[in-house]
Formats: C-alpha cells, sequence, structure tokens
C-alpha cells in the first residue's frame, strides 16, 4: 500500500497507518510526510487545554458536533498521559467521544505522550498534519491537562483554548500555570458548579491586568458541557477570535513561527543524530567519559575536542 | 524505534459493568502497552471504526452478556472489511468452553475465560502480536 497516495485518495485506513509510520519513527515516515506536506495548511488546528478532569475531553466530543453541524469535518487527536514505568498508556478521551466515532465525517486518534513533557506527544505536529492533509476542515487537538508546559499547544494551534472549572480551591490556578498568556479563548466548564461567579470575576480582572494580549482580549464563555450548554457561543467565540487573528496578521506570524521551530527542531534532531553516529566512529567516548567523571578532564574541554574532531 | 503494540480493550453487548475490563486495561499498561478504552456498550461497528482509527495490533473483547457467539464474529468480519488482516483479535468473559471452537474458527485467536491471569494474557499478546 502506497500510504501517502491512498490517504490523499480519502483512504482512512491509510490515513491510520500515516499517524502509525511517524508516531513510531518507520522507515516510510518521511517519505509519508513529504508527500502530504504540499497538501497542509488548510485546517483550523484548535487546541484544547486544562486540568484534568476539566472536561475536555466532553468539551471536544460538542465542540465537534458543532463544527459537523456547521458542515465541516473534524479531525480529532486526544493525548494522555504515557506511565514513565512501563512506558504503557491508558488512553480513554474516546470514552466521551464514542457518539462520533461512526460519522465519517470525523476521526478520532489517541496518543500517548511516550516521554514528552510539554502536554503533547512529540509526534503531535505531525499527526496534526496528517490529519490537515487527509482535509479535515477543523483539526482539535486535546492536550494531557498536566500544569508542566502547556507552552507547547500554543506553538502547535491557530487558537488555544483553555478549559477552566470552578472549585478546584485556588483560583488562581490560572496565573500559576502561565495559562492566562497562553489562552485565545477561555471556557469556564461546570457551570452548574459552586463558584462560577467568582472564578469568572477574577478570570475577567486577571485579563484586564494581562498587558500582553493587548490586541485581543480574550473572551470568556461559560459552559456545561456534558449537557451541551453554551458551546454555540464557544463556537462563535472561536470563530470570532480566528478572524480577527488573520485580519491582524497574527495567524500568518504564528504559522510562520511555528514553521521556523519545526524547521529548527528537525535541524537539532538530524546534527544530533549525526553527532551520535560520529562519536561511535570516534571511538574513545568511554574513555573520556571516565576521565571527566575522575576529574582527569573537565567536560567542556572533551566538548570542544569531540565537535573540532567531528565537525572538521 | 518508538514502537509500542496498542490494544483496543472494548466491551460489546449490553452488560451494565466494566470492572474486568479496566482491570486487564491496567495491567496491558503496565506490561507497557498503550490502551485504547472505549468503555460500556459499544456496538460492533463503533469498536471496528475506533480500531481502524487507532490502527491497533490487538483487540481485547470482554463480553459477559452471553452475546458472544454473535457479537464477536460480527466484529471479525467488520474488521476484515475494513482491510486490517493484521490485528490479533482475542476474547474474555464468561463463556462456554463448547463455544470456543466455533469463535476460534471465526477468527477470534484466543478465549480467556474466567480466573485467567492478567500474566497468561499479556504473555500470550506478546507471543502472537504482528
Ligand atoms: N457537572 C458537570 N460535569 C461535567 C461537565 N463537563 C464534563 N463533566 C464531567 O467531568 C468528568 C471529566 O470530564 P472529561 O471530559 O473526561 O475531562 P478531561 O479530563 O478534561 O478530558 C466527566 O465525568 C464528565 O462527565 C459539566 O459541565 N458539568
Ligand atoms: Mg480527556
Amino acid at each position: 500500500m502506497n500510504i501517502a497516495d491512498e490517504l490523499l485518495k480519502g483512504s482512512r485506513l491509510a490515513l491510520s497507518r500515516a499517524i502509525t509510520a511517524v508516531e513510531n519513527e518507520y522507515d516510510d515516515a518521511v517519505t509519508i510526510m513529504q508527500k502530504l506536506y504540499p497538501h497542509t495548511g488548510n485546517a483550523h488546528i484548535i487546541g484544547i487545554t486544562g486540568p484534568p478532569g476539566a472536561g475536555k475531553s466532553t468539551l471536544t466530543d460538542k465542540l465537534a458536533k458543532e463544527y459537523r453541524r456547521q458542515g465541516k469535518t473534524v479531525g480529532i487527536i486526544a493525548i494522555d498521559p504515557t506511565s514513565p514505568f512501563s512506558g504503557g498508556a491508558i488512553l480513554g478521551d474516546r470514552i466521551r467521544m464514542n457518539e462520533l466515532t461512526l460519522d465519517q465525517g470525523v476521526f478520532i486518534r489517541s496518543m500517548g505522550t511516550r516521554g514528552s513533557l510539554g502536554g503533547l506527544s512529540r509526534k503531535t505536529s505531525e499527526a496534526i498534519k496528517i490529519l490537515d492533509a487527509f482535509g479535515f476542515d477543523v483539526v482539535l487537538v486535546e492536550t494531557v491537562g498536566v500544569g508542566q508546559s502547556e507552552v507547547d499547544i500554543v506553538k502547535t494551534a491557530d487558537t488555544t483554548l483553555v478549559v477552566l472549572v470552578p472549585g478546584l480551591g485556588d483560583d488562581i490556578q490560572a496565573i500559576k500555570a502561565g495559562i492566562l498568556e497562553i489562552g485565545d479563548v477561555f471556557a469556564i466548564n461546570k457551570a452548574d458548579h459552586e463558584g462560577v461567579d467568582r472564578l469568572h470575576t477574577e478570570l475577567e480582572m486577571m485579563l484586564d491586568l494581562n498587558q500582553t494580549k493587548i490586541e485581543w482580549r480574550p473572551p470568556i464563555q461559560r459552559v456545561i458541557a456534558n449537557r451541551g450548554e453554551g458551546i454555540n457561543e464557544l463556537a462563535e467565540a472561536i470563530e470570532k477570535q480566528i478572524v480577527h487573528s488573520k485580519e491582524s496578521g497574527q495567524f500568518v506570524s504564528r504559522r510562520t513561527n511555528r514553521t521556523k521551530n519545526e524547521l529548527l527542531a528537525m535541524l537539532d534532531e538530524q546534527v544530533g543524530r549525526y553527532v551520535r553516529k560520529q562519536l561511535l566512529a570516534y571511538g574513545k567516548f568511554d574513555e573520556l567519559v571516565m576521565s571527566v567523571e575522575k576529574r582527569e578532564k573537565n567536560p567542556y574541554a572533551v566538548v570542544d575536542d569531540i565537535m573540532t574532531t567531528i565537525l572538521r | 524505534m518508538e514502537k509500542r503494540v496498542r490494544v483496543l480493550v472494548a466491551k460489546p453487548g449490553l452488560d451494565g459493568h466494566d470492572r474486568g475490563a479496566k482491570v486487564v486495561a491496567r495491567a496491558l499498561r503496565d506490561a507497557g502497552f498503550e490502551v485504547i478504552y472505549t468503555g460500556l456498550r459499544q456496538t460492533p461497528e463503533q469498536i471496528a471504526e475506533a480500531a481502524l482509527q487507532e490502527d491497533v495490533n490487538v483487540i481485547a473483547l470482554s463480553l459477559l452478556s452471553g452475546a458472544h457467539n454473535h457479537l464477536f464474529p460480527r466484529i471479525v468480519e467488520l474488521i476484515r472489511e475494513k482491510g486490517m488482516t493484521d490485528v490479533l483479535m482475542i476474547g474474555g468473559g464468561v463463556i462456554p468452553d463448547a463455544d470456543i471452537p466455533a469463535l476460534k474458527t471465526a477468527g477470534i485467536a484466543e478465549v480467556f475465560t474466567p480466573g485467567t491471569s492478567t500474566t497468561t494474557i499479556i504473555d500470550y499478546i506478546n507471543a502472537n502480536v504482528n
């Protein structure tokens, strides 16, 4: 099976296999991505982030249904943490999306973080490109939502939706995670719970104080995801954001930045791989490790030496 | 390089709890597998489509309601229709010994009856997965 060609002809099996090839770094992954790349750039990429249990999966399900009502097709990537001990994972986001499974205008793929720390998996951006090339109008990316460096999603998405919930005790949660800076749109989910007003007021205040987004004041939308309340309005808020982003030039500058970062990351990886390979040929690396360990040599000088030898 | 075995743990049929499936899911995760768990009451169509979207290597079906003679072969059929020829399909639950040969003929590779240790299941998957 020629995966890229089949995918471009609309094969969902090829789509699925392409993501696997990239995720597992199979030999044909680069060829596939080379063929698909010219077909990317058309999907609206929306990142959905927020603490575990906030209702991200439920909201993703409801937003996808809203886009389907608008006649758009939707690709979904749902990321859950990989266990650092076993390397395994339980990917359970689909539980909230079962009604979408049989819709041929939707494709859902679960991914484990597989050792990546930033709330996305290392291969998320490639998986997004694959869904984009297949032709989905919207790609929704649900992050793992651990409060680490959720900044990853900002670099990857056109619109970042931050989902917050009342009653997590500490409403300053937003500031702490640096989440104010990353949100283009905020959803306060579980608006049926106590403490919504307070969270809403605090969030408004913080966003007013926040100087980094003068051009676009992120809107806050209350939703009750499991009942589907507020979803229309949320989709409208997202739509306004993307229109504004396109008019202001932010959309293009973000994408240019993304391309730049991706190129640099690819270069880093290639150079790193090259250096490691050369290191084997260079021999005596283990010896050098020992001499650094025994303080006979210092690591800075050793690295300098290796670099001049390898990259001569 | 980064390859992981992906397993869809699915519960077809209408029976109401998934304790057994969850125990298996956790054991598989601890054995290093990526487990896609879709919850209760999945139709054969949903299971087959989820397996395709997730490109799983293994489908582990768990069933208590006794509809295995109908549901398991139906899922095998749908999976093959989708062109997924290399998926290992296994089943578990309260399944009478007399039914097992027919299920195997239908394409269920192995059937694990209640009391089977999760280690047995894990070893089986490791030995037989493509
Ligand atoms: N009360 C209430 N519960 C909700 C709401 N949205 C989601 N939930 C529930 O919150 C739990 C976690 O939701 P989930 O979407 O899995 O959260 P995630 O971990 O952020 O993906 C589930 O039991 C949902 O049914 C809501 O608006 N109100
Ligand atoms: Mg989730």
